[in-house]
């Protein structure tokens, strides 16, 4: 017999229910088979494994990034495409991208008073974010970067603004004010 | 009580101040946006400090929200960590 399960969910998608006995078998691999890479946490036997390895785990993230003004826009613009393709290379999935170009900043940093803005919206695994911020550090191009793991609100609030929603009563005002 | 003691105690404090209120509570706001420097500039005072919720009026669990956020705008340079007449 066999049972479909959907990796993201954990749910079963078959038509079919799984008998207790077999869930059991997937809900706590462990109990059942060794597995080499299932992380043993401290008594994992008693407690369930909420993140299991072999499942994908997505959450939502925002990167931040000042990227030095000596660069010129092709050579930025080369800078961020890297980036880019590190996030998707690694199984992560781009929500949204935003330029600022080149803004000034409220204090230097490095002795530069401008830099380039830009920012990632995008869905990836936690352990992606360790070698997305060494990537960060060991780059000479990038003077700050700041990633923030955003809520459901957060998600909410990033949508709305993404339709413009936040834009429209000053808009009225305008309009007011020109009639 | 006479009419006008009656007069003078219900009024002075009304004219005297507001009651305050937390902006999140009232326009259901959920999320600080770090990012959104001018709407953090209204939480901080020309020195660029933040400026405690006894004056500002928020609820102590946004002013949290806000202080954290406007420590992520200082980390990005988006605002100062000491100003001079910022406003």
């Amino acid at each position: 017999m066999v049972f479909f399960m959907d990796l993201n969910s954990q749910q079963n998608v078959s038509g079919a229910a799984i008998p207790g006995a077999v869930a059991d078998m997937i809900r706590f691999p462990e109990r059942f088979f060794w597995f080499p890479f299932v992380k043993y946490q401290e008594f994992s036997y008693f407690c369930t494994p909420l993140k299991s390895t072999y499942t994908m785990n997505h959450n939502h993230y925002e990167t931040v990034i000042i990227l030095t003004p000596v660069l010129s826009e092709q050579q930025m613009k080369d800078a961020v495409k890297g980036y880019r393709e590190l996030i998707t290379g690694n199984g992560g999935e781009m929500v949204h991208e935003e330029n600022w170009g080149l803004t000034k900043l409220a204090y230097p940093i490095d002795k530069k008073g401008t830099g380039f803005y830009h920012l990632f919206e995008f869905k990836a695994d936690p352990e992606f974010i360790k070698t997305f911020e060494l990537a960060f550090r060991r780059d000479e191009r990038i003077m700050r970067y700041l990633t923030v793991k955003l809520d459901k609100w957060g998600v909410d609030y990033n949508d709305r603004k993404r339709k413009g929603e936040f834009n429209q009563p000053k808009t009225v005002v305008v309009e007011e004010a020109a009639s | 009580m006479s009419k006008e003691v009656n007069f003078i105690f219900n009024q002075t404090p009304q004219v005297l101040q507001k009651k305050k209120y937390c902006r999140f509570k009232k326009h259901g706001i959920r999320h600080i946006d770090y990012k959104d420097k001018d709407f953090l500039l209204k939480f901080v005072n020309d020195q660029g400090k933040i400026l405690p919720r006894r004056i500002t009026g928020t609820s102590l669990k946004f002013q949290r929200k806000i202080s954290v956020a406007i420590k992520r705008a200082r980390h990005l340079s988006l605002l100062p960590f000491v100003a001079d007449g910022l406003k």
